[in-house]
């Protein structure tokens, strides 16, 4: 006899009363006291019958009424079968192959990388020859969104730093009786490495997810297969303009970076240690050599290609649907800061090297 | 017969700033009807459905669901009110972080007393329900096809046996064949369940094959509603453009070919 109702809300109540049916014998179950019924319990009569069946024994719904054995009919046809599951563990050889993989696909997404710098290089050569093809609207578009934009807050930046180096360097020089060789601190410092590197930092923050977003955003609406099919060059329309604008910018930025940390030094260095803007001045340019500001410079074209070349090949990863764009967009900056950090890196060791 | 009403619309006014989509909006739902709401691009098909389902509140209005005045009462109620519908969204509206299987036991898990053994179980049942092999209930809906999709998200629309299901658009972007066992699925599912289908489309075909009752949404009401027949005989120009159009014709004769 089954009362009442028997719905998604009162099932855990009615499992106990269910439970002593499924060991009875032969069982009729009196269905006419039954108000309500939804899929879920339905569910739980046909389970209950088909365990009953399963001993052998005879099950029968008396009384129902024929909208529950529609239902009860209708959860019966679907009852879900699930399918054998294999249960594998993970063995040795399954870890070794997943690092085989890991390897191998690091080693494409190299491969790829180049093959998308030498694209670009590729399509530059082309446009060169056939400057009319050349979408001049374009690069200034992206001068100004990875250039201009971007000046506020490597100018922050690049301040700060200086005030840090400053402060940092006068604490310990002070012991020394040594202040005046903070003015090298920061010029050495900021002008070979923190100066260029910070601002490819906040570039490929910036800028390597804006492009990935923007191409990546393009591939999965289609568009990039509408500009292939109307015969325009994703490369010459997308990636050539955006990578260009990177180099023509990335350095403007690195001097912009350099000189308000040289100020923000300078201006901390009279506060803290009383060196005056003018003997700030005279040392910076007797003492400093020109050297570290070209090892600076010589690094921005590398990383504005790093991260240009990074945040299109992501665009170019994005799939058909929304997750991918975030994934990339994401990975994309995470690969073009570890990246950059890499080849100041191996700069160092080639000056070191040199002896520069 | 008095026939139980468990949606009212009394007076509804919907407006985007100074474009008026709905203005003296009525529009009575019956207890388990299947309801085609048709009307050009721009008639606010999916707005009033989102209204309904408590998406959009109207601009001015009363809306009854079960007998409940469904813009006026307290938070409780209107969860009360929303456990007992459900919606499916045009593309599914999926959790993408989510699977299959845990997409359909999200509304269970507002339920007390439900263990996670019975939701796993019942997640499943509602998934075979809907059409969708066992082995689909581990994907994630970026694994599935569109046609999947919908009916993943019919899957969790149905999960609490709601006595009222929206469907926005169930057969837009699927392949004929997928359409017509799409409408099969809805009007088996009204049948057995007892469901209350409310269901936005352009679709002629779904129309013949699934409505009991037509609303057409035009001049920013309810301008008729009826049989599919009532519809046919209708002088309205528009009106009679969409039942009576090439496409329209094509949707007629399938319907007699199939009967």
């Amino acid at each position: 006899m089954v009362t009442g109702a028997l719905n998604v809300r009162n099932l855990q109540e009615a499992t106990p009363q269910l439970r002593q049916i499924e060991d009875a014998g032969d069982t009729q179950l009196d269905m006419s006291q039954l108000e309500a019924l939804d899929t879920a319990g339905a569910y739980m009569l046909q389970k209950l019958r088909l365990k009953v069946e399963a001993r052998g024994a005879e099950f029968q719904f008396v009384n129902l009424k024929p909208d529950h054995e529609a239902l009860i009919e209708r959860v019966a046809l679907a009852m879900p079968r699930p399918d054998p599951v294999s249960t594998s563990r993970l063995s040795v050889t399954d870890l070794l192959e997943r690092l085989g993989r890991g390897v191998a696909g690091a080693g494409m997404f190299l491969v790829e990388l180049i093959a998308m710098l030498g694209l670009f290089l590729a399509r530059l050569a082309y446009l060169l020859r056939h400057p009319s093809e050349f979408r001049m609207t374009a690069l200034v578009h992206h001068c100004d969104q990875v250039g201009w934009k971007a000046v506020p807050i490597v100018a922050l930046m690049g301040f700060l730093i200086g005030v840090v180096l400053a402060f940092q360097g006068s604490v310990q020089l002070r012991q020394f009786g040594a202040e005046i060789f903070v003015v090298d601190l920061i010029a050495i410092s900021i002008l070979r490495e923190l100066g260029i590197l910070l601002t490819a930092i906040i570039v490929a923050g910036r800028t390597a997810s804006s492009f990935t977003a923007a191409i990546g955003s393009m591939k999965m609406r289609e568009e990039i297969d509408a500009m292939r099919t109307l015969a325009i060059d994703p490369a010459t329309a997308l990636f050539v303009p955006r990578i260009l604008a990177l180099l023509i910018t990335l350095p403007i930025l690195g001097a912009i970076a350099n000189v308000m940390g040289l100020f923000g030094g300078a201006m901390m260095a009279w506060i803290e240690l009383g060196i005056s803007p003018g003997m700030f001045m005279t040392r910076l340019l007797e003492d400093t050599s020109l050297d570290h500001v070209i090892v600076g410079f010589v690094k921005a074209p590398v990383f504005a290609m790093i991260i240009g070349v990074i945040g299109c090949h992501a665009g170019m990863q994005v799939g058909g649907n929304a997750e991918s764009l975030g994934a990339q967009t994401s990975a994309a900056v995470v690969r073009a800061i570890f990246m950059v950090i890499v080849a100041d890196a191996l700069f160092s060791v080639f000056f070191a090297i040199m002896g520069i | 017969m008095v026939r139980d009403v468990v949606i009212a619309l009394r007076e509804l006014r919907n407006q985007f700033g100074a474009t008026v989509v709905h203005d003296n909006l009525d529009l009575d739902v019956y207890r388990g009807e299947v309801l085609g709401v048709v009307g050009g691009s721009g008639t606010g098909k999916s707005v009033l459905l989102r209204c309904i389902a408590g998406l959009r509140p109207p601009q001015g209005g009363r809306i009854e669901i079960f007998g409940k005045d469904a813009l006026n009462c307290s938070e409780a109620e209107r969860r009360a009110i929303d456990q007992r519908m459900g919606v499916m969204f045009q593309d599914g509206a999926l959790f993408s972080s989510l699977t299959v299987r845990e997409n359909v036991e999200v509304p269970m898990r507002t339920l007390q007393g439900l263990d996670a053994g019975m939701r796993r179980e019942l997640a499943d049942l509602k998934i075979s329900m809907s059409g969708l092999p066992y082995a689909a209930g581990d994907k994630y809906p970026s694994e599935l096809s569109g046609g999947m999709r919908k009916r993943a998200g019919l899957a969790r629309a149905l999960a609490l046996d709601p006595e009222i299901v929206f469907l926005d658009e169930p057969t837009a972007g699927l392949d004929p064949i997928g359409a017509s066992a799409f409408d099969e699925l809805i009007r088996a599912l009204s049948e057995t369940l007892g469901l209350t289908v409310f269901l936005v489309t352009h679709d002629l075909d779904t129309l013949h094959a699934t409505c009991d009752r037509i609303a057409v949404l035009a001049e920013k009401r309810v301008l008729y509603t009826g049989t599919m027949a009532d519809m046919l005989t209708i002088e309205h120009p528009w009106v009679h453009e969409y039942f009576h159009g090439p496409r329209a014709r094509a949707a007629v004769e399938t319907q007699e070919r199939t009967g």
